[in-house]
């Protein structure tokens, strides 16, 4: 490994390297673009599977982020994409809604929760359970520490609050598109910026 | 320019990397992602290979270069090496192990920085054959991912009662803490005290 060191060589060989190595990466790049696109879609036809109920077709609103699903004429329901910021970072869900306004089922898209406590968004069922066939206009959406319906996750309340929030922010979205003015929903946005004692 | 041990085996590099100069219990590399990613045996173990993945093959590609690197760029050069294949698993898991991608995240482009692998290349690739090299690498890398998968099932079994992903309590909550950071340094300073007990003299 001892060779002396001058400016050419430096330069020869590092300028071959780098080129050596990018040339790889883009042949890399080109070869892995499909697979992962395809990953990615599968992931998110996954998802909306999961929050509606059986649909034939499925649109998407680029603008809007939402999905619209029918099956045959018939609207089946809306799958919204919803964003907000958890206590590890962004949390995305998509967001199951049908016609009538009411919570078909959520789903996780990304999160950056803390594992073993907000991160079983993901996994705890009695979390998420309760999210499916939820009505807004019976219930309150928030969680119940804040007056609401929603059982929070244990010792991850704040993860809670944004998971609420973001389907807050979904039915909202919902009642735009849909023109449903009756789907008014709760003051999680206010709630959630009050402090006291909060675990995650 | 002075090989060194040449009679040392291609078998005894490897068991060396596994327990003499095992990364994680007795050299203590590469600590970021032992202490982050270790929450279960499932992700301690995806990051272990995924570290002996690319520790094998730029242990490879540094010991065919070095001989015409020049001195004063053979860090950067090695970077660069390290940092083309971590790119490409990074690419490969997107496409092929999506879910894992997503739990491994950020530390998969952080190995480019992990002392380890650039500690293999700069003591030992750049001074032995390829060949050796790439049994030095499967070693310490083996020694990486075993290190993490019993790091990772000890955080899993104490702080969500379950093991590889299979769950022996019931659906109850395990202890919380063996899951987060403090409990990454409690298990990792007492595996530390076992393993150094039964392996050294």
């Amino acid at each position: 490994m001892a060779v002396k060191s001058n400016l050419t060589n430096m330069v020869l060989v590092l300028g071959l390297t780098c080129l050596f190595c990018s040339a790889v990466l883009g042949g890399a790049y080109v070869l892995t673009k499909e697979p992962i696109a395809a990953a990615a879609a599968e992931k998110t036809n996954k998802a909306i599977a999961q929050v509606l109920p059986h649909f034939t077709d499925v649109e998407y609103n680029e603008e809007g982020r939402y999905y619209k699903a029918t099956d045959g004429e018939a609207v089946v329901g809306y799958a919204i994409e919803s964003t907000t910021v958890g206590f590890g970072g962004p949390l995305s869900l998509i967001v199951g809604v049908t016609p009538d306004g009411v919570v078909y089922n959520t789903s996780v898209l990304s999160h950056a929760e803390t594992p073993g406590l907000g991160a079983k968004c993901t996994s705890d069922n009695k979390f998420m359970d309760q999210w499916r066939g939820f009505n807004p206009s019976v219930k309150k959406l928030s969680v119940t520490k804040d007056g609401g319906d929603v059982d929070a996750i244990t010792a991850s309340t704040i993860t809670s609050r944004a998971y609420t929030l973001a389907v807050d922010n979904a039915l909202k979205a919902f009642s735009v598109i849909s023109g449903n003015s009756s789907v008014i929903s709760s003051e999680v946005e206010k709630s959630n910026e009050e402090g006291g004692q909060d675990n995650e | 320019m002075k090989r060194e041990d040449k009679t040392m085996s291609k078998f005894r590099l490897i068991t060396d990397g596994l327990v003499k100069n095992n990364p994680t219990f007795v050299l203590l590399l590469g600590m970021c992602p032992t202490l982050a990613t270790t929450t279960s045996a499932i992700n301690g173990m995806s990051m272990g290979l995924a570290t002996l993945f690319v520790l094998v093959l730029s242990n490879m590609a540094i010991s065919a270069l070095a001989p015409v690197v020049p001195d004063k760029v053979h860090i950067p050069v090695y970077i660069v090496v390290i940092a083309t294949f971590v790119t490409l698993l990074q690419l490969l898991m997107q496409a092929f192990t999506p879910a894992m991608y997503e739990t491994l995240g950020l530390f998969i482009p952080l190995i480019v920085v992990n002392c380890i692998v650039l500690g293999r290349a700069e003591a030992f690739a750049n001074k032995h054959g390829v060949l050796e090299s790439a049994c030095d690498g499967l070693g310490v890398g083996l020694g990486f991912t075993c290190s993490l998968t019993v790091l990772g099932l000890v955080r899993e079994i104490l702080g969500s009662g379950s093991a590889f992903g299979w769950n022996f309590i019931g659906g109850h909550d395990g202890m919380l803490a063996f899951v987060m950071a403090p409990g990454a340094f409690l298990c990792l300073g007492y595996l530390m005290v076992l393993f150094n007990k039964l392996f050294k003299k």
